[in-house]
């Protein structure tokens, strides 16, 4: 056989060896793809069963909600009325009422009323009187009045009186006569505040 | 003869460097292709197993039925125990 023979051989074998391992690589990393996308198949094959009653659920849960919502509101527009039950809204969430009620249209014209000021004092001034211990508890200006397990003693701080102290001494009872230590002047006391005990000028 | 050294010469210096070089190719092309099949699975697998909590929104239904009964009953003693709007 002639040289040039051999080496056409030897050139085609090893071309032939070259496609070989290529394509035997590349039959390799195909496999390779074919099991991960199984792989892959296999988990959004999950996602969507899984995620399949979700729209339903969440549709019946968002049913429940706006039926809870229309009762609340139908509740509060018929207690407290349309102008009102905005008021409170807005108070409560500040600009919540520019949004209105959802089964009255017409309420989100409606200019919310200044409502949770009022409450909002009104909430204090109970709370530093003592007669909302949930709210006293929360009172920004010092402990509350009341005192939730002896609100009887407590209350007695709102008066003007020195006897819920417990003093070692008591101012005696005022005498009346024309000998008696205060005298009443009709000129002075008519039409006026009464005149303070001792003690209770020193309180306060 | 002389045509068959050439023909050798160029089987030897084109086509197999042109065989190598597609191929090569192509195989790269296929490599590439297992890693971003591979990070597809994962993230395939990782949403699958971030909607196993889905089940529970069947609890959240059933305690949202309730919470709007029990919602719903105190209104019910709301509307009779306080008195309506005026005009209302």
């Amino acid at each position: 056989m002639p040289a040039a023979g051999v080496v056409m051989i030897i050139a085609v074998v090893a071309i032939v060896a070259a496609v070989v391992v290529y394509l035997v690589s590349t039959i390799v990393a195909l496999r390779r793809i074919t099991a991960g996308l199984d792989d892959a198949i296999a988990g959004v094959v999950g996602i969507i069963s899984k995620s399949a009653p979700v729209g339903e659920i969440v549709e019946a849960i968002n049913h429940d909600l706006d039926a809870g919502v229309s009762l609340l509101e139908g509740l509060l527009v018929k207690k407290a009325g349309v102008a009102d039950a905005v008021g409170l809204i807005d108070g409560l969430y500040p600009g919540a009422g520019a949004e209105g009620l959802r089964d009255v249209p017409d309420s989100a014209t409606i200019t919310p009323p200044r409502i949770a000021e009022v409450y909002t004092r009104g909430t204090l001034t109970l709370a530093r009187l003592g007669r909302e211990a949930p709210i006293a508890a929360a009172s920004p200006n010092g402990p509350a009045l009341r005192n939730p397990a002896y609100g009887s003693l407590a209350a007695r701080d709102l008066y003007d009186d020195v006897r819920h102290t417990k003093p070692d001494r008591l101012p005696r009872s005022p005498l009346i006569g024309a000998d008696s230590p205060v005298q009443y002047d009709p000129n002075e006391e008519v039409g006026r505040p009464r005149k303070r005990m001792p003690a209770a000028q020193k309180r306060s | 003869m002389t045509l068959e050294w050439i023909g050798d010469a160029v089987l030897i210096l084109v086509v197999l460097p042109v065989v190598v070089v597609l191929l090569r190719g192509v195989l790269a092309a296929a490599t590439a292709i297992v890693g971003s099949v591979g990070r597809i699975a994962a993230a395939a697998r990782a949403g699958s197993a971030d909607l196993n909590a889905a089940g529970l929104l069947v609890t959240t239904r059933e305690q949202v039925n309730t919470t709007i009964g029990v919602v719903a009953g105190y209104g019910g003693s709301l509307d009779v125990i306080l008195d309506d709007a005026e005009g209302g």
